[in-house]
């Protein structure tokens, strides 16, 4: 094994989560599990903005003990970058949930597959 | 430093505000912010625009007083000024061409969220258009999608709900794309302001370092940006959005929003990556083949429907094909040319939008081709709208739509290897462009079975529209607004038809200003 694909864990577990991520929502049916892989994606890139923003031995970014040379502590930009992450992707799913909320009371189905065929059959009743 | 350099940053937050605003306001007092902040915004774009075209150079403007590596920066030139004033004008003439659909459309209760959606929306392009912060484009890039996906929804139909969710789904599969895409970038530049990060990506490239990581993120960003602005294989989701929502949601989302990205990724190119860059990485040469392939998939698939909204949103497909095509020649004429067609796009798809609004009026709420038949006549300038959109997408000239496909032809000749392809292409959907426009439109003018003209069709379950023996009252299919808007729509398009030098040379000013 190679010795940097031990040195780089967190990236490589990142990615992998970030594909798994990505493919549940691209090609799941199921609304609630499109749902939990935008989340597993976005938190993926967490991960990996947090593993690229930590520094071995250094402490949190906040002044202790009055030391003020910046090499004590850890790159706090990408810690910054991640909660701002977090809040936009708590709001794109509150969203997604709510719509999801609305299609079932509408189709009973959670499946995008039945609910396309639900509508369709809806609309041909109207004509 | 001038006061003028203050008002892209005061467009944008003025619209922000007005969407805060309008969440305890009522209705109808929402909507007049709505209008008062876009006519406002629009206005301060023109200084912009003024201010950047008689100085001759970009200026960037510090948020908070904190410099370079660290602070957030708006930064504004001649092109971003142009692009936010034409905007503005676009938005503001579809919110005024759909405001008594909106109100027809959208319940009472909910009608104040809808403008919000609208501020939101603009405030968001304002910012993707001026910012010169990665991460800050990621977040506005956040809610340009949510306000779409409120704008889609807002009709609450089975049709736009479904539509809302596939537009959430490929929206947020572009916005992980882009997140990873800036977080990578970051690693390898430490920088997250474009000019910056322009710099260190110079560094890299010179001493040969770090070539696959900056391939991945030119690839992961260029292609997060595409499904976002639905290039060819990703377009699925625009038919049902662009049909299915209300007629001031499907100007906007379609004249604009997909554009607000498309802009984006120009300027990641021009000013992050450096276009030796990114035309090195031959990603430039995907876009350009799936621009091609969406010219010609889009234009086959208008000529299947026999639904006006969805032909119209069928062909959008093909148009942002063209604009991915003149990105992917690698020049900078092909770049100009795409950037022009954005604004000629931009313009004359919400004039087809809300002018063939007027026609599924006058012909009792119906959209298919039979219904529509003869609808020129019943409602005249609706017809005539329509008939200056379709002449322009079909590349008449004096209309925009000419000036973009001459653009795009000479631009072609500059790359002897995309020349033929550009050019076969451009004439293929020309032709396929005018098949599907004329044919709707000799439609519009024909005499309905009865052989009479004024003779709606026989109306749907939903009529509601007051058509009593025949005709509608004008005025009633008409509201004064929406012949405002289509009027001046109509002006805008022979504007860039006619005028086209001082915007074509505005335009490579901003680009050479843009890097």
């Amino acid at each position: 094994m190679s010795p940097t694909l031990m040195l780089n864990l967190e990236e490589e577990v990142s990615m992998i989560l970030f594909g798994v991520g990505f493919t549940m929502l691209l090609l799941h049916r199921n609304l609630i599990k499109k749902i939990m892989g935008m989340n597993i994606m976005d938190t993926a890139i967490y991960l990996f903005l947090a593993a690229k923003g930590y520094i071995e031995g250094r402490g949190v970014p906040i002044m202790t003990d009055g030391v003020q040379d910046a090499s004590a502590y850890i790159n706090p930009v990408p810690s910054g970058l991640v909660l701002t992450g977090i809040v936009v992707s708590v709001s794109t799913t509150a969203l997604m949930l709510a719509l999801t909320i609305r299609l079932y009371e509408r189709y009973h189905s959670l499946d995008l597959d039945q609910i396309l065929i639900s509508m369709k059959l809806e609309e041909e009743e109207q004509l | 430093m001038s006061f003028v350099q203050n008002f892209p940053f005061f467009s944008i937050i003025i619209a922000m505000f007005s969407g805060i605003v309008s969440s305890v306001l009522s209705g109808k007092k929402a909507r007049a912010v709505s209008i008062a902040a876009i006519t406002a915004t629009t206005v301060l774009s023109a200084f912009v625009l003024a201010f950047c075209l008689r100085t001759g150079q970009s200026y960037t403007y510090m948020m908070g007083h904190f410099p370079a590596p660290w602070g957030n920066e708006i930064r504004a030139g001649v092109l971003e000024g142009l692009t936010a004033l034409l905007f503005g004008v676009v938005m503001f003439l579809s919110v005024v061409g759909g405001l008594r659909y909106t109100e027809e459309d959208v319940e009472p209760s909910k009608q104040n969220l809808f403008y919000i959606m609208i501020d939101l929306m603009l405030s968001s392009l304002l910012a993707l258009i001026y910012t010169n912060d990665l991460f800050t484009a990621y977040v506005f890039v956040e809610i340009n999608t949510i306000a779409g996906c409120g704008l889609i929804m807002m009709s609450q139909t089975g049709r736009s709900l479904t539509a809302a969710i596939r537009y959430m789904v490929m929206s947020s599969l572009g916005s992980g794309l882009f997140l990873i895409g800036l977080s990578l970038l970051y690693d390898v530049t430490g920088q997250l302001l474009m000019s910056p990060a322009r710099e260190a990506v110079a560094g890299i490239t010179a001493d040969g370092s770090y070539q696959i990581p900056l391939l991945v993120i030119v690839a992961v960003v260029s292609v997060g940006l595409a499904i976002k602005s639905g290039l060819f294989p990703f377009h699925y989701w625009i038919p049902d959005t662009y049909g299915y929502a209300t007629p001031t949601a499907s100007a906007v989302l379609s004249g604009l929003v997909s554009k607000g990205y498309i802009f984006l990724l120009i300027k990641f190119f021009y000013r992050v990556i450096g276009t030796e860059t990114a035309v090195h990485s031959h990603i430039i040469n995907i876009l350009f083949v799936f621009g091609v392939a969406g010219m010609m998939f889009g234009s086959l698939r208008a000529i299947m429907q026999t639904d006006t909204r969805k032909m119209i949103a069928y062909s959008s497909v093909a148009q942002i094909g063209y604009i991915y095509m003149g990105i992917g020649l690698g020049t900078q004429a092909g770049m100009i040319a795409a950037i022009f067609h954005i604004f000629s796009h931009g313009a004359t798809k919400a004039l087809l939008f809300i002018s063939c609004v007027g026609l599924y009026k006058a012909s009792g709420d119906r959209t298919d081709f039979l219904a529509l038949r003869g609808s020129g006549y019943r409602n005249r300038l609706a017809g005539l709208g329509f008939f200056v959109g379709a002449l322009s997408m079909v590349g008449f000239p004096m209309l925009a739509g000419f000036i973009s496909k001459l653009l795009f032809a000479t631009s072609a000749f500059a790359s002897p290897h995309k020349m033929l392809v550009t050019l076969i292409a451009l004439a293929v959907s020309t032709v396929l462009n005018a098949i599907y426009f004329l044919r709707l439109m000799i439609g519009l003018y024909r005499p309905t079975k009865s052989g009479s003209f004024v003779e709606a069709a026989p109306a749907a379950k939903s009529g509601r529209t007051g058509k009593e023996g025949g005709r509608p009252a004008a005025s009633a299919v008409n509201p004064w607004t929406m012949r405002i808007a289509i009027v001046c729509f109509i002006i805008l398009n022979l504007i860039l038809g006619l005028f086209s030098q001082p915007i074509v040379r505005a335009i490579t000013d901003g680009l050479a200003m843009f890097g």
